[in-house]
């Protein structure tokens, strides 16, 4: 078994070994070759199991991520949502084999969106966000094991996961699995007696593969279910209803209690001859409340003399609505689950964005090996099919059809030590 | 029998795999070194795209980098 670490050639030829020798004791007794065929197969299936998750390959070299600390200012505008707030990610090695990260996130929300001003009021909240990882190395083997909360005045959640990766084929393969697990807490502004749970689990599977010295795929699949109290309690649905000056009232929206999606990603890099890379993504999405989406997307990154890299880049996205989705209900509680969430709608959107990134080796401190300033804009518009703009008021069902754009910055340092 | 092809040919497989020369050799892959050859070049960057992205759109899923939280309206 050339190629092989010798403790594991023993390991496995010894094994090999003794099952192959008791089995001539198969002859003699019925009952002992029952019992090793029994074995046997174990052991095989054990051999396979293992070979398959490529336990006995050789072990070769994983690569802990750089030490690096991310100060993020982010902001995002459209449809009469502001959303800012900083970012700030750290990351340090322990020893050789270890490193741990800590990310803590806020999103301050000001929000008088097309669903809040028709059927609500405006509001402010801050979201925050906070997590902690270890990412541990064994030859080959990556694992990750991280923990998140995420606190708003009403809604509040936790998520912990695992992940492992393993390099293959001379380190040209990369596959990862990766597990988490979700608790979310959902409240009611004014309501303290409404209190939900929705409780979600993420199962991911991933390859990426060096194809040749210039190109790199990717294939990534995630099954991701959801139970408990998967809608917003503030939204509303509206129904037709001729007793009302607009021809139509709301009743609350009332979502299934579960929800399962797949969705598979194929990415593809290829660096150009002249120090730039070039890299495409497709997503195929489907789940059980009928949504069918597609992520198209392109990028361009070219470096500007040594200091500055451009980055360019455009994206598509397109989905189905769900099926108990209506932009107008034809009387109250026509069906057994109702929505007019606009994610949950027909729609389309596309992004064009550009990033300038500025590279500096500052002599002092000394423990700064380099540092980087980015800004990244991107630009987002969404059409709407099926969600109507009811800020025009007219017959009910003939409002036109709602759209909107939004526009993201973020700013960020970055440091490597 | 099916058992012994199955065992011989995963096996077989493998230590194909783990002793024949890789395609791209250590030294051609200068490349990937290169801070341009990723999916997503800043973590913190990527997670807040993904972020946007989740929280206006039905899909979620296979991203490029794991987003996380709520954010939503």
């Amino acid at each position: 078994m050339p190629g092989v670490p010798k403790a594991v050639r023993v390991a496995v030829v010894g094994v090999t070994d003794r099952a192959l020798n008791k089995s001539s004791l198969c002859y003699r007794n019925r009952c002992i070759k029952q019992r090793l065929i029994t074995r046997r197969i174990l052991f095989r299936i054990l051999v396979i199991t293992l070979s398959t998750l490529g336990v006995l390959v050789p072990l070769l070299a994983a690569v802990l991520p750089e030490d690096r600390a991310d100060v993020l200012y982010h902001s995002y505008d459209g449809g009469g949502i502001e959303v800012t707030g900083p970012s700030i990610l750290w990351r340090k090695m322990i020893g050789k084999y270890n490193s741990v990260m800590a990310n803590y996130y806020i999103d301050a929300i000001s929000s008088a969106s097309i669903d809040v001003i028709t059927s609500a009021s405006p509001y402010s909240e801050h979201r925050t966000e906070k997590s902690v990882g270890l990412t541990s190395i064994n030859e080959a083997t990556t694992m990750n094991l991280a923990y998140t909360t995420s606190s708003e005045n009403d809604y509040d959640a936790q998520s912990a996961h695992i992940g492992f990766s393993h390099d293959l084929f001379g380190d040209l393969t990369t596959v990862s699995l990766g597990y988490s697990r979700g608790w979310d807490e959902v409240g009611k502004s004014g309501d303290p007696t409404f209190a939900e749970d929705a409780d979600r689990q993420n199962y991911r599977l991933g390859f990426s593969q060096i194809l040749t010295k210039n190109s790199l795929i990717g294939l990534d699949f995630e099954t991701i279910t959801d139970e408990g109290f998967l809608n917003n309690p503030y939204r509303s649905v509206r129904y037709l209803d001729a007793t009302s000056a607009l021809g139509y009232s709301y009743e609350p929206e009332v979502y299934p209690r579960t929800r399962t999606s797949n969705a598979v990603a194929i990415r593809a890099l290829y660096y150009l001859p002249y120090r730039a890379a070039i890299r495409g993504e497709y997503r195929l999405y489907t789940d059980t409340w009928d949504i069918n989406a597609q992520t198209f997307g392109l990028g361009y990154t070219h470096p500007l003399e040594k200091d500055w890299i451009l980055d360019f880049r455009y994206r598509y996205y397109t989905q189905t609505h769900a099926d108990f989705y209506s932009d107008l209900f034809p009387f109250q509680q026509s069906q057994n689950f109702l929505a007019r969430d606009k994610e949950l709608s027909s729609f389309n959107d596309q992004t064009i964005g550009i990033g300038i990134s500025y590279e500096f080796s500052p002599q002092n401190p000394t423990f700064i090996d380099k540092g980087s300033l980015s800004l990244n804009y991107d630009h987002i518009r969404f059409d709407y099919d099926d969600f109507r703009d009811l800020t025009v008021v007219t017959a009910p069902g003939q409002e036109p059809a709602y759209s909107f754009s939004a526009d993201t910055v973020q700013f960020f340092l970055s440091i490597w030590y | 029998m099916k058992y012994k092809i199955l065992f011989v040919a995963i096996i077989g497989l493998q230590l194909t795999a783990c002793s024949a020369e890789p395609w791209v050799k250590p030294y051609e892959r200068a490349h990937f070194a290169d801070p341009i050859m990723s999916f997503s070049r800043d973590p913190v960057a990527a997670a807040y795209t993904n972020h946007v992205y989740q929280a206006r759109e039905g899909a979620r899923g296979a991203e490029s980098s794991q987003g996380g939280g709520c954010g939503c309206n």
